[in-house]
């Protein structure tokens, strides 16, 4: 396919943008990055591309419509770019796996660590993190079948459940700086401890991967303004 | 029958539920493919198999597929899955954004259409009609995917087709017995139309449960969420 003008919305601190990008890093796809604060508010350019939901990522190749979603980005640069080097599995199965785990890390998962940050009282947030506990405990097991004794997901090479899980490791070591607590850690999820380490150092992640400081400065202004939002309503 | 392109000796099993759409869905994409299957049916609202529970622990739920005893849950997983196997009557087109599209309908169906809906007929009477301006607007915007085509696959069906089988032939059934009219031919010309295409097709109607069956069973959970709610 042409190398045709590649444009990506997102915004620096959202997992989801952080997708797509890694996946054109790793088929070194040129693309101009535009990052939206959506904090401010959200520009004309992403109400244009993505009328339905509002939301980035949204990938804009040469003269075809936007894509969003962001695993469906990922699917579409795998596809598009297939002489690259590939981003799902080859096999059929493997592939319904990876599709399976990412698909319940977005739905359950990291809904959980989110409802963390915004727990009200030491029982609903003790409960959302045995949920997520959970899911790193079932994530630690898929990663022993998925990889195989490899250091990534996908094998030797990251893939697309790396690149979905990896994700959210951000906004995960912010909640366990918050919380004062790990939650992948050596002892309990030796797989993904190491695991994370190597993603995150990946020359295709290392540069998209918002550094942990600035991602929790951050995670303390949305958490505030959740709150005073829901001080607010509560008001009425 | 069409001829079954694959390997001697595959054993394909699905588990579902009789009413589910999910699993029809799964059992749709089987048939459009040739693909022989046997189903085993789940007492959902009973008590679920062990088998299901071994088979789909992380949600315990159908449809679970299952092809030479390797287990897939999540039906549009499924669905991706059977495509990459059975390469007959391909349910996903052959070119990248095209398959972007279908994927991005499909989701569409299940992450807004599906919820949006159920809100709409069975959600709380004092949400009822802003439910119903949700849903109707869901169903508006999926109305445009179809772009003037037959099926959101062009001539046949595909997996949007296939994703919005409970557009397709449950909604009319349910929005008669809740009273709540979405899905009409002035409302919805398109989407309307595509309805009745859909069910005329012979392997979706070998593929449906009864319409009364269906209506019974709505109409019983409909009065048991009533009966929940009275004071």
């Amino acid at each position: 396919m042409a190398t045709s003008e590649v444009k990506l919305l997102g915004s620096w601190p959202s997992p989801y943008a952080m997708r797509p990008r890694i996946a054109l890093n790793i088929k070194s796809v040129d693309y101009e990055y535009i990052d939206e604060k959506l904090w401010e508010g959200k520009s004309q350019l992403l109400f244009q591309s993505n009328p339905v939901y509002k939301k980035i990522p949204v990938l804009i190749h040469g003269h075809l419509k936007p894509i969003c979603e962001s695993l469906i980005i990922v699917q579409y640069i795998d596809e598009a770019w297939s002489s690259g080097p590939s981003i799902l599995p080859s096999d059929p199965y493997e592939r319904a796996v990876a599709r399976f785990w990412a698909a319940y890390l977005d739905d359950k998962w990291f809904p959980a660590v989110k409802s963390i940050g915004v727990a009200k009282g030491e029982e609903e947030k003790k409960a959302a993190i045995a949920q997520v506990e959970q899911g790193l405990g079932l994530m630690e097991e898929a990663f022993g079948q998925c990889s195989k004794g490899k250091a990534f997901f996908g094998g030797d090479e990251i893939g697309y459940l790396d690149i979905a899980f990896g994700s959210f490791l951000g906004w995960l070591r912010v909640t366990e700086r918050f919380n004062e607590m790990k939650l992948i850690d050596e002892a309990n999820t030796p797989g993904l401890a190491h695991w994370a380490d190597s993603f995150c150092s990946h020359a295709a992640v290392k540069d998209v991967m918002p550094d942990t400081d600035k991602l929790a400065e951050f995670g303390k202004m949305v958490i505030a303004k959740i709150k005073a939002a829901g001080a607010a309503a509560q008001r009425h | 029958m069409k001829a079954v392109l694959g390997t001697m000796g595959d054993e394909v099993k699905v588990f579902g539920f009789w009413a589910s759409p999910f699993s029809r869905r799964v059992e749709l994409a089987l048939r459009f493919k040739g693909v022989p299957y046997e189903y085993i049916e789940e007492d959902i609202l009973g008590n679920k198999s062990p088998l299901l529970l071994h088979y789909n622990p992380v949600h315990k739920k159908i449809p679970v597929f299952l092809h030479n005893g390797k287990p897939i849950a999540e039906s549009l997983v499924i669905l991706e899955y059977i495509d990459d196997t059975w390469k007959s009557n391909p349910i996903l087109p052959h070119d990248p954004y095209d398959r972007a599209m279908a994927r991005f309908w499909a989701n569409f169906i299940d992450d807004k259409c599906f919820p949006a809906f159920m809100k709409a007929v069975m959600g709380p009477e004092n949400e009822r009609e802003k439910a119903v301006e949700e849903a109707g607007d869901c169903l508006k915007t999926l109305e445009s995917a179809l772009n003037g085509k037959r099926f959101f696959g062009g001539d046949a069906i595909g997996m949007v087709d296939i994703a919005a089988n409970f557009i397709g032939f449950w909604v009319r059934i349910i929005q008669e017995i809740a009273g709540v009219e979405l899905l009409s031919a002035d409302k919805l010309p398109a989407l309307f139309k595509w309805t009745d295409e859909f069910v005329s097709c012979s392997v979706v109607k070998e593929s449906l449960p009864p319409q009364d069956k269906i209506s019974a069973a709505f109409k019983a959970r409909i009065d048991q969420a009533q009966t929940n709610t009275r004071p």
